[in-house]
């Protein structure tokens, strides 16, 4: 093996990949060769750092200094300064939010943004090369699986995994451990194991970035699973949105393969296990786990009625074990350090970590892993950084499609599967998404539940009919033409839904339109009575007036308007005719005086 | 010994056998739950939630599809429930056309039914978007309007499970979910083989036969025209159920007097036709028996089977019997026999069959079933439409005398009236075989083991010293697989009846339409097909041989059976076709 002097790290996880970090890697590459470098500096694509915010991010060890937002012209002069003269490019470190302070000699888990976290599930994104199963190795890797095999039996596997609290990270919550023990139970010729990849939350990108980042984690866990549950056949089911994702796997699935660690006779005990990949359609019903195992089947993908249970009947009527991949991404590291090192973390009830992917109206957007139990308030505001613009914060949506929206008040609930319920939403895959004072909670609604419309199998009448039926009303309320008693109908075909649907996407669609209600009841009303959408979001009910006294004639806003809706004549006040006018807020902009103001 | 399941429903302690549904069990226990996509046995797929229940889970169940379990405490009539299904009810309703007066299913629509008995008030509670769609009626047979679909797939899963062809399921998702042909093409464009078990199925209006009452009408109304009709025998089994008759009330006189009454010149009988085809296909099978034929023989009276096997099993074409279905033969001696007989020119004989089956209008359009340019049967009508037309005539049906079928053409026995029943074919034909064969008189006419809905029932008949292996089926479904093992070599036959529907022509798609709810609790299959047998027990004649307008026919104008005309008029060729039209 080589011995360099120097490792740079260049994120190519889902945000720094989009913003930019494959060109990184060229340059850096280039830059090294040009200063003969290249055999004392080893430059590695990673997996997700999780700080996307600050992306494309850079990190050069042995020092750890970290560069953030680096743009391929910043290359040149880390290599330059820092990897030919040592010197710091101090204007690209990053600067912590909280304290302000450079990281220069800070490790990075003094960064505030990593100080409450805790990486399970998340611990090899960033720090190894997800391509190179030595790298995984290196990190401890297949030693679980090796524990398995030769020193517990199936048995004591399932045994650990119960003990240690684990419950299914997709949303469900369901102990983990109780999972494996029923298929074990199953009697049958045949059984799988099957991985769900089928993230699709909307904001929602930890399983892409574990399987990005660490992909041989959840090959390990599933073959810790086969072995528990007595399958030698596994299947990933993996969107097709994903192609990094399904790139990284299918090498590390070689990996694995070529190392004998997947395949006939692993670690020598007599034990079989492949896997195979198997590409979704991006379909989010496929996310629930009998649509998954129809689709897999090659059949349209759609619920059917539980029981069976996959552990009885599941992929091709043979008991199956379906987990989601960051339960999957768990599974070793409960094996290596055993059920109590796991169960010491988090709440009564929910063990261990979650990784949460922050989006919406926060400083610190990125995908954070912390334990069970942590409050809100420290995410968004601690590991957040708050609402960006010093706008007031207004609601956090957790759960996706199938959660709720919290209000303030709610903020000190600490984060565990049955506080989230309790409060209205649920934990589902994980998406966090921050709403402030501009953000209208009937839209927020409307939006969740345009999704649903969309993603609806239609197999069942409350779904397919009652979600868009919801969506009309809501439709007619951000347009102002919301009716007296539209709430109860709301509430009633919400109600209706939720228990009547037949899978979990249709008995959780109702949820954000619910939490809505429930804390934001006066938003509805003020856009069903008062014809007004109180965060001045929903174009319909917005006005824009000229403040006559404020007007100075100057013509801005009238040239500038592409609606001509604006008259007047130079030097005098202007106005605005509202049966014209498109809301398109651009005289407002326009106007140097603030005379335009919006209600 | 099987298991039993204990269980409380509404209060009501229940015993059932494991494996039961909560359906099922609350139904033995006096207890209705309402469904609208369950159809017993065929669409177990709780997609509609009209039959959720409590049974202490953290949502409703819906009970077609929740097993009993033991201990279960089950509610199925709360307030929160009843609610529940009105809106789902209100919810259905927001997305049907309910144009429910003129609805061929008014007053048979089972979505109807339920929003009176469950008390729905405001059917357009939920107004919004509908889906439209182009109403599909390029069929001969069948029309499909999926502005009326409730998306229940009852069709679904009768086409692709009972019957084994699946042309039909759901396309796109969510509000756009549609019951469509692949790539959005016609039902005719399809290897739909027009058998109408789909129409059965349907809770609403979404499908229906092709109506050619109209044409009927015109017919009758033309003094140009002498217009001829036969009934086939499955019709008179299931005709008085549209009148309010009880289930297998057999109706034969009065269905003769209706049909003389509607104005028609002549009512002839299919019954004849089929003893006919008894003549042509017994000399048929003993041929080539005899001759070393192509064997097994297969039946070819149901045109549902006959494109069944011309587009799925090709391969089966040389096994097809030539002759022609009952009412093909009719017709044809209705132009040819009857005409000459009757000294009228055949180009002004309109030719009108009443069938328990929608197949039968795409049979009656194939260009090799006709003559001289003139098809052998000119318009078929179903069952149903038969008593549209008698209601739009006024005729009181049920209080109608009994009337015999004109002569020439109108006599039969019983081996002609068990054709309806699966099974039936094949004890008329073997009724008739033995005596040919054997030259003896058959004692016992009743062949037991080829009765019955089973969909696969095999024999062996001792014909003389020969032991006659033989089979039965019904569905195309049971046809695959009984095909199947005759190909790999694991069954030998000599001969085979097919039919398309499942217990045969009494079910027919052009049948009496029964709700699903009765067909839960009634095999309508052998109710059906018990008035017919009991028919062919009050017989004096039960061999078709024996039926003397059968022997004049022969002497006065065929010849014998597979005489040169007896080929020309009454035998046929088919067609190997494509699954898909290019």
């Amino acid at each position: 093996m080589d011995i360099y002097r120097a490792h740079v790290l260049v994120c190519g996880g889902t945000g720094c990949s989009s913003s930019g970090s494959a060109k990184l890697i060229d340059r850096f590459n280039d830059k090294l060769a040009e200063n003969h470098l290249e055999k004392e500096v080893k430059v590695i694509r990673t997996g997700c750092f999780g700080l996307c915010e600050a992306g494309p991010v850079v990190i050069v060890y042995p020092d750890g200094t970290f560069y953030s937002h680096v743009k391929p012209e910043n290359v040149d002069e880390i290599v330059s300064e820092h990897l030919l003269k040592g010197r710091k490019v101090e204007h690209l470190v990053y600067t912590d939010h909280a304290t302000h302070e450079q990281n220069a000699e800070k490790k990075l888990d003094d960064i505030t943004f990593y100080k409450y976290q805790h990486r399970i599930a998340l611990r090899n994104c960033g720090v190894i090369d997800p391509e190179n199963i030595d790298e995984y190795l290196a990190m401890d890797g297949y030693k679980a699986l090796e524990k398995a095999l030769t020193q517990m039996t199936r048995e004591q596997v399932i045994d650990e995994i119960l003990k240690s609290g684990l419950r299914g990270r997709g949303g469900g919550g369901f102990p983990t451990g109780l999972k494996w023990k029923f298929t074990y139970q199953s009697q049958a010729d045949q059984k799988f194991v099957a991985c769900n990849a089928d993230e699709g939350d909307p904001g929602a990108f930890m399983d892409r970035s574990i399987l990005e980042g660490d992909p041989h984690a959840i090959i390990e866990a599933m073959a810790i699973a086969g072995y528990a549950i007595g399958a030698s056949q596994g299947y990933i089911y993996v969107r097709a949105e994903y192609p990094i994702a399904v790139k990284r796997l299918s090498i590390a699935i070689d990996q694995a393969r070529e190392y004998g660690l997947l395949g006939k006779n692993i670690f020598e005990t007599g034990f079989d296990f492949d896997l195979n990949i198997r590409l979704g359609a991006g379909a989010f019903v496929c996310g629930e786990e009998t649509a998954l195992m129809h689709s897999i089947e090659g059949k349209r993908g759609e619920p059917t009625a539980r029981p069976p249970f996959p552990a009885v009947k599941g992929l091709f009527e043979k008991p199956t074990m379906l987990n989601n991949v960051e339960t999957y991404a768990n599974v070793a590291q409960i094996i290596l350090h055993g059920a109590d090192w796991f169960a010491a973390m988090g709440t009564e009830k929910s063990k261990g970590t979650k990784v949460f992917a922050l989006g919406g109206k926060i400083n610190n957007t990125g995908l954070v892993e912390i334990p069970m139990g942590t409050p809100l308030r420290t995410i968004i505001y601690d590991i957040g950084g708050g609402c960006p613009n010093g706008k007031k914060f207004k609601a956090v949506q957790t759960g996706g499609p199938s959660g709720g929206c919290l209000p303030e008040s709610l903020l000190d609930t600490p984060v565990d599967y049955d506080n989230l319920i309790a409060a209205g939403s649920m934990m589902g895959s994980g998406g966090m998404i921050v709403m402030d004072e501009d953000n209208c909670m009937v839209d927020i609604a409307r939006f969740y539940l345009d999704f649903i419309v969309d993603e609806s199998c239609g197999k069942c009448a409350p779904c397919r009919i009652g979600t868009k039926r919801m969506l009309e009303i809501l439709n007619r309320i951000v347009e102002g033409k919301g009716e007296e008693g539209d709430i109860e109908k709301l509430e009633n075909l919400a109600e209706t839904i939720k228990s009547t649907a037949l899978c979990g996407l249709g008995q959780t669609a109702p949820n954000p339109v619910l939490s809505t209600i429930k804390f934001f009841r006066s938003e509805y009303e003020a856009h069903i009575r008062e014809k007004r959408c109180p965060a001045h979001h929903c174009k319909s009910l917005l006005q824009y007036k000229i403040d006559p006294e404020k007007c100075r004639g100057c013509t801005a806003c009238a040239r500038a308007c592409p609606a001509d809706a604006i008259t007047g004549t130079v030097k005098q006040p202007h106005v605005i005719d509202t049966a014209k006018c498109l809301k398109c807020g651009t005289c407002m902009e326009k106007c140097r005086f603030g005379a335009i103001s919006r209600e | 010994m099987e298991k039993m399941i204990s269980l409380t429903i509404d209060g009501i302690a229940v015993e059932v056998p494991a494996g039961t549904s909560v359906l099922e069990a609350a139904r033995k226990a006096g207890v209705h739950i309402p469904t609208l996509c369950y159809l017993k046995d065929i669409n177990e797929i709780g997609a509609c939630r009209m039959c959720v229940v409590d049974a202490g889970g953290r949502n409703l169940q819906a009970a077609c599809v929740l097993p009993a379990a033991d201990g279960m405490n089950v509610k199925t009539n709360t307030p929160k429930i009843r609610n529940y299904r009105r809106t789902l009810l209100q919810l259905v309703l927001s997305s049907h056309d309910k144009k429910c007066l003129t609805c061929v299913r008014s007053q048979d629509c089972e979505l109807q039914r339920l929003c009176k008995e469950l008390g729905v008030e405001d059917g357009d509670a939920f107004k919004g978007a509908m889906n439209e769609y182009e109403i599909d009626d390029v069929s001969p047979s069948i029309v499909r309007d999926n502005n009326k679909c409730i998306l229940c797939r009852r069709c679904v899963a009768v086409c692709s499970k009972v019957q084994g062809i699946g042309v039909i399921g759901p396309v796109m998702r969510g509000f756009k979910t549609a019951i469509e042909s692949p790539w959005g093409l016609k039902l005719n464009d399809m290897a739909c083989i027009n058998c109408g078990q789909c129409i059965n199925a349907c809770p609403v209006g979404a499908l229906h036969e092709k109506d050619d009452t109209a044409k009927v009408w015109a017919a009758l109304q033309d003094p140009t025209k002498h217009v001829v009709v036969q009934p086939a025998p499955a019709v008179r089994a299931a005709l008085g159920e549209e009148f309010g008759l009880p289930m297998g009330t057999s109706v034969t006189g009065k269905m003769a007097t209706a049909l003389r009454r509607l104005g028609f010149d002549r009512v002839f009988d299919t019954d004849f036709g089929a003893d006919l085809t008894i003549m042509e296909e017994a000399n048929e099978l003993v041929e080539r028996v005899q001759n070393g034929g192509v064997l097994p023989m297969i039946t070819s009276c149901s045109p549902g089977w006959i494109k069944f096997c011309e587009t799925y099993y090709p391969d089966f074409i040389p096994n097809l019997s030539s002759c022609k279905s009952p009412h093909e033969m009719l017709g044809a001696m209705a132009k040819s026999y009857y005409a000459e007989k009757a000294g009228i020119d055949p180009k002004n004989i309109v030719t009108v069959s009443v069938m328990p089956c929608t197949a039968k209008k795409f049979e009656a359009a194939r260009p090799e079933l006709g003559h001289d340019g003139m098809a052998d049967v000119d318009i078929v009508i179903t069952t149903r439409e038969l008593a549209r037309m008698i209601k739009e005539a006024g005729i009181t049906f049920e209080k109608l005398p009994d009337s015999d079928f004109d002569p020439l053409m109108g006599q039969s026995t019983g081996a002609g009236v068990i054709f309806g029943a699966t099974g039936g074919v094949m004890e008329a034909a073997l009724r008739t075989a033995y005596e040919t064969l054997t030259g003896e008189t058959l004692a016992k006419v009743e062949f037991h083991d080829v009765r019955g809905t089973a969909g696969i029932k095999e024999a062996t008949v001792k014909i003389g010293d020969m032991d006659v292996n033989v089979a039965v089926c019904s569905s195309t479904g049971m046809a695959a697989k009984l095909l199947d093992s005759v190909r790999s070599g694991e069954k030998n036959y000599a001969f085979i009846e097919v039919m398309a529907c499942p217990g045969g022509c009494v079910n027919g798609g052009g049948q009496p339409i029964v709700s699903a709810d009765v067909r839960a609790e009634v095999d309508v299959r052998a109710v059906r097909a018990q008035a017919l047998y009991q028919e062919d027990a009050d017989k004096p004649l039960r061999k078709s041989h024996e039926n003397p307008e059968i022997k004049a026919i022969y002497a006065d104008y065929l010849g014998k059976p597979g005489s040169h005309l007896a080929h020309e008029l009454l035998h046929t060729s088919y067609t190997k076709r494509l699954k898909y039209t290019d």
